[in-house]
């Protein structure tokens, strides 16, 4: 720019100069974002101290120096293996993980059928696919498919019968059992936690009152306390001679403590709707359930849709409390594989794998919910 | 809906009965209160043919037996022959000391996590982040039996453990720290203590006061703490020191002296108020984004420095948002104490499923338990919605 004499520019037309290289690029973003203050600067230090005292020796243990691969004679298969190939490592030892992984997948389910249990886990994942996707136009069949034929079909691959070996809920267990008790929750929570929040703001006092009674009791207790009345209380309850399955029983222990928190992120929708929306439906005719189905819960719904993931991700959280009446649930397959006595001392790399996988499920989870949030935002909020 | 069709039934006689809105929710809460009722009674029902086939009527006659079991962690002394109330008590009192201390930590680092989530500081902001996911994404339980299990075990033995200023201790068994032992005189200081924060309200409401008469500020902030924190340590020092302090004492297999706390207590409070800490975070965060960034303007151009601007516009209206999930979060917390039988840390509902085992009395065991946790919940919710509706928007 300087060899350009300041004379022979007409006035307002000479170029800007580019900004000082202390304002752009690296060195100004570290400017602006790290040391913009000395108290700043400190922080950012510390900070950094913070990171350099937890990263890498995590990297270290986990990756680094970890062990990764069986030994050899484990691979030509003369032994199995066990902690000590790889007690000589100070990282994680991985091998665990790969040696139990069936076991942390499948619970106890019999080898020669597992492939069972993959069909229904591929069936789920397809058909959610297919109701979330913006590719998957015909959302009817697939929602019919979802809703009605799937959990018939996969109640008969994995409990067997008509034609398929049996396999009693007992030998359940992992993943796949983590999974079922999760989706069963979700999926008949959802309708009955709608129809405990239309009961709630009901103007029938009876309807209105068995709903609050309901929904404030389950709120009201931890749900390792439900789980623990669904085992010991509910076969008094029961005429003799009938006895739930276990499972069954923790199932409907768990579905009904999350409608009661699934009914009060939907009332939060209803409440949010302007009056007018029902008045308006009103005034064109409509009746009640015609009101509810077609104006309010689609409007509802989307309101509620961030509470409503919310509620699935602590569900599957909450998975873990099974253990509590000797379920093997991912975390509870896990632990008891750390205690095995071939490989005392791998709780550590149990608890890393387990939150691993936990993590990825809920992490995806909150960020679809925020990715409709935003797709699904019609007003006028600032982005 | 039910107030256009009751104006309808009122004239118009013709109606058929089943299109009659009014008549239609009697019918239908008379099938759900008969619905309810008759599964109610068949329940009841068959609990007590039950009960009277196994030979156990309700009673609870049973609560005055001796327990049987010793528990690892207690406020109050309690025994193997202690009766069963009693250790239910101690349990009962377990739940409340740990919830009570989690959520008092979990506030204060909550509190500093969501303020640094906000920082401008781009490292201090993705440190936050991490840690608020890590944290929201992992079931509790897991994260409480990676302490107990994974980290806690992992620590040196008593003879070489992790000291901080060779006052507190951290080691394989457990936690050391120092024990006050209060001298004859201590009263003296708690007396003045107690004056200390009397003096220090009576001076802020004065000053307030004044501010509002004349104008003129007076630092009632650092007088208020000088007298609640300065004047007790004086006293305390003229009496020559009644409080002491006892140090534990190192031994080689474990440390006498000074308070100890079990690895069970330990890891079941890191884990509690850490998990906490992480949703509190986003609760302030919350709370700070939703005030307009208008109102720091305006409090900027009324003169107002950065801190004041944070006390006196910011926080009091971030507040009225945060108090509603704050509520919940706190119930939250002594919900997820029920965990802690998973770590062996002696809370209510462990020795209370404990008891059920050794007694067998299912209905009264679960029913005392839900009785305390329901207890809890509504008076939490009602201390902290009579707090709510103080600090709530005050609407024409």
């Amino acid at each position: 720019m300087s060899d350009i004499p300041m004379s022979t520019m007409e006035p307002g037309t000479r170029p800007s100069l580019p900004p000082p290289v202390t304002e752009t690029g690296i060195i100004g973003w570290m400017r602006h974002n790290l040391f913009a203050t000395w108290f700043d600067a400190l922080l950012t230090v510390l900070a950094m101290v913070l990171v350099y005292l937890i990263v890498p020796p995590f990297v270290n243990w986990t990756i680094v120096a970890a062990t990764w691969v069986f030994p050899p004679d484990v691979i030509t298969g003369t032994r199995t293996a066990q902690f000590s190939d790889c007690s000589a490592n100070a990282g994680a030892c991985w091998i665990f993980v790969r040696a139990r992984l069936p076991q942390f997948f499948y619970g106890f389910y019999p080898a020669d059928e597992r492939w069972r249990v993959d069909i229904v886990l591929i069936m789920l994942a397809v058909s959610i696919y297919g109701l979330l996707s913006e590719r998957v136009k015909n959302k009817k069949v697939v929602g019919w498919f979802f809703f009605a034929a799937f959990p018939i079909l996969a109640f008969w691959l994995l409990l067997g019968g008509l034609g398929l070996q049996p396999v009693p809920t007992r030998l359940w267990g992992g993943f796949m059992l983590t999974v079922v008790i999760s989706s069963v929750g979700i999926v008949f929570s959802l309708p009955l936690g709608i129809l405990l929040a239309l009961g709630r703001r009901s103007r029938l006092p009876v309807v209105h009152m068995i709903c609050v009674i309901f929904i404030e009791f389950a709120r009201g207790v931890p749900l390792i306390s439900i789980l623990f009345m669904a085992n010991v209380l509910l076969p008094l309850f029961l005429p003799q001679g009938v006895s739930l399955d276990i499972l069954l029983r923790i199932l409907i222990g768990v579905t009904l403590f999350a409608a009661a928190y699934m009914a009060e992120v939907v009332r939060g929708g209803l409440q949010a709707l302007p009056k007018g929306q029902y008045e308006g439906a009103m005034a064109l005719g409509l009746g009640y359930w015609q009101v509810t189905r077609f104006i309010i819960m689609p409007q509802a719904l989307r309101i509620a849709i961030p509470g409503i993931v919310n509620n699935f991700i602590s569900l599957t959280q909450d998975t873990t409390l099974v253990a509590i009446v000797g379920l093997y649930d991912f975390l509870n397959i896990v632990r008891a594989g750390s205690r095995d006595s071939k490989w005392i001392g791998t709780e550590m790399e149990g608890y890393v794998f387990c939150a691993l996988i936990y993590f990825i499920c809920c992490f995806a989870m909150s960020r679809y919910s925020m990715y409709l949030e935003r797709k699904l935002h019609t007003g006028h909020k600032k982005r | 809906m039910a107030e256009i069709s009751s104006g309808d039934s009122g004239h118009a006689t013709s109606v058929v009965w089943w299109r009659d809105e009014r008549k239609r929710g009697m019918l239908a809460q008379l099938v759900a209160g008969l619905a309810v009722v008759g599964a109610a009674y068949f329940l009841a029902n068959n609990m007590i043919t039950n009960q009277a086939r196994l030979g156990v009527p309700l009673s609870l006659s049973f609560l005055t037996d001796p327990a049987g079991f010793q528990l690892s962690f207690a406020t109050i002394s309690v025994t193997i022959e202690s009766p069963i109330w009693r250790i239910l008590l101690v349990g009962a009192l377990n739940t409340l000391v740990a919830s009570i201390i989690a959520a008092i930590i979990a506030t204060v680092v909550g509190l500093v996590v969501g303020i640094m989530r906000l920082s401008t500081n781009w490292l201090v902001a993705r440190i936050a982040e991490v840690y608020i996911e890590a944290i929201r994404n992992v079931p509790l339980l897991l994260q409480l039996v990676f302490w107990y299990g994974g980290v806690l075990v992992a620590l040196p033995k008593p003879k070489d453990s992790l000291s901080l200023w060779d006052i507190v201790f951290l080691n394989v068994k457990g936690l050391s720290t120092p024990r006050p032992i209060l001298g004859s005189d201590f009263w003296f200081v708690a007396a003045t203590f107690v004056v200390g924060v009397a003096c220090a309200i009576w001076i802020r409401r004065w000053a307030k006061r004044r501010q509002q008469q004349t104008g003129a500020q007076f630092p009632s902030v650092s007088i208020g703490l000088g007298l609640i924190i300065a004047l007790p340590l004086l006293v305390n020092f003229i009496l020559g020191n009644p409080v002491t302090w006892e140090l534990p004492q190192q031994g080689t297999f474990r440390f006498t002296g000074g308070l100890s706390f079990q690895p069970e207590v330990v890891a079941l409070i890191i884990g509690l108020s850490l998990n906490s800490a992480a949703f509190i975070a986003e609760i302030v965060r919350g709370g700070i984004i939703s005030v307009s960034h208008g109102q720091t303007e305006a409090a900027y151009a009324l003169g107002l420095r950065p801190a004041k601007n944070l006390r006196l516009v910011i926080i009091p209206q971030a507040l009225r948002v945060m108090v509603p999930p704050m509520i919940s979060q706190y119930l939250n917390v002594v919900k997820n104490s029920t965990l802690a039988g998973f770590i062996g840390y002696p809370d209510l509902f462990s020795v209370i499923s404990t008891s059920q085992n050794q007694t067998g009395r299912a209905v009264e065991c679960v029913t005392m338990l839900m009785l305390f946790y329901l207890t809890v919940s509504l008076s939490i919710s009602s201390v902290m919605n009579w707090y709510n509706k103080r600090v709530a928007l005050i609407e024409r």
